[in-house]
């Protein structure tokens, strides 16, 4: 692999823009393929299946001219973005990261939304709706809100609703969450809308110590992500 | 946006999804001068424990990144890693379950996996 393929890989992710490397098994000869269009080098069929690969987001191998040719499909990273500089949020975006998760920790409240709580994770002090706006959840974006405060998940959970975002969770007893959907139907979200949020948030595993209670949100976002039997 | 500065190259270690952290630390070392080889699963049958496009990344001081099986084959392909960062030539390695020949390296889980070794950068 060149130096300039794998500096572009890098970039390609930074811009959370989707590519394929495509390798020929028998010497290593490659070339890239991308929205922009596929490396001339490539054999027309591998450049087609790559281009069908990326959409699919599955590597795989393929036959063309005679050869096996791998098509390594290169995605953007998985997001989650947690609302509430929280303590179980401190765990949590350790799990994330060890998952391999881009995380993000939204809140205002900047005595909570410091650096040094969360060393090595993008913490932003905005206002819920306005820094997810700048955010743009995508199909691979999972949004969890951690506040219990109806100004500051609400927020977040307006924009979540209104994104493709894979998962969507909120923190707080089945009795705060029945509270939420009401005021979310008050702000004119149908009820299968509301449906999305997993609130409680977390499999049910019995959790109560902050890490539990990351453990249990964590792995219900793999299994959705996943399609595991326990999604729910 | 108001944000927190971004941290430190270092940190990115820490942040980056699985696969794509191999290739950050990858580039780290190129950058820094080393020999570098990659290796990727391309194929895999029955259980083996990690995907296609899978990927282990390994400097000439053998420092390792990632992972292309539970365990069972990287010494082998951190072998055939280092022919690599010599003579530049890409190779496809197999593996196979082990049974009576034991000592031979292979699969315990009953898979069997396809793995491209390739020298990353022009220049070793």
């Amino acid at each position: 692999m060149k130096d300039a393929t794998l500096a572009r890989i890098l970039e390609a992710r930074a811009a959370r823009t989707p590519l394929a490397v495509v390798t020929r098994v028998s010497d290593g000869a490659q070339g890239v393929v991308s929205f922009d269009g596929a490396d001339p080098s490539l054999p027309e069929e591998a450049a087609a299946d790559a281009s069908r690969r990326i959409a699919d987001d599955e590597s795989g191998t393929v036959e063309a001219d005679g050869e096996a040719w791998f098509v390594h499909v290169h995605t953007p990273p998985y997001r989650m973005v947690v609302v509430g500089a929280v303590h179980i949020a401190q765990p949590l975006v350790k799990m994330a990261v060890l998952a391999g998760f881009d995380t993000i920790v939204i809140d205002p409240r900047s005595a909570f939304a410091t650096t040094a709580r969360f060393p090595g994770v993008q913490v932003v002090d905005l206002w819920p709706d306005e820094a997810m706006e700048s955010l743009r959840p995508d199909s691979r974006t999972a949004v969890i809100t951690l506040t219990h405060d109806p100004k500051l998940d609400d927020a977040a959970l307006g924009v979540a609703l209104r994104s493709p975002a894979f998962f969507i969770g909120s923190l707080g007893s089945t009795r705060t969450h029945a509270a939420r959907c009401k005021r979310l139907r008050r702000e004119g979200f149908s009820d299968s809308e509301i449906a999305r949020i997993h609130g409680p948030v977390g499999l049910a595993i019995g959790a109560r110590a902050p890490a539990e209670i990351a453990a249990a949100i964590l792995a219900q976002v793999v299994s959705v992500r996943r399609g595991g039997a326990a999604a729910s | 946006m108001t944000e927190s500065a971004p941290p430190p190259r270092e940190d990115t270690a820490t942040r980056a999804a699985p696969t794509d952290e191999v290739l950050a630390q990858a580039q780290r070392w190129r950058e820094a001068g080393h020999p570098v080889a990659l290796a990727t699963v391309v194929a895999t049958w029955g259980s083996s424990p990690r995907q296609p496009g899978s990927q282990l990344a390994v400097n000439a001081d053998l420092e390792i990144v990632g992972s292309v099986s539970g365990g069972c084959i990287e010494g082998a392909v951190i072998g055939e890693a280092q022919a690599a960062m010599a003579d530049g030539k890409a190779r496809l390695l197999e593996f196979g379950v082990t049974n009576e020949r034991a000592w031979e390296v292979g699969l315990a889980c009953g898979g069997r996996i396809k793995v491209l070794v390739e020298r990353v950068g022009d220049s070793p």
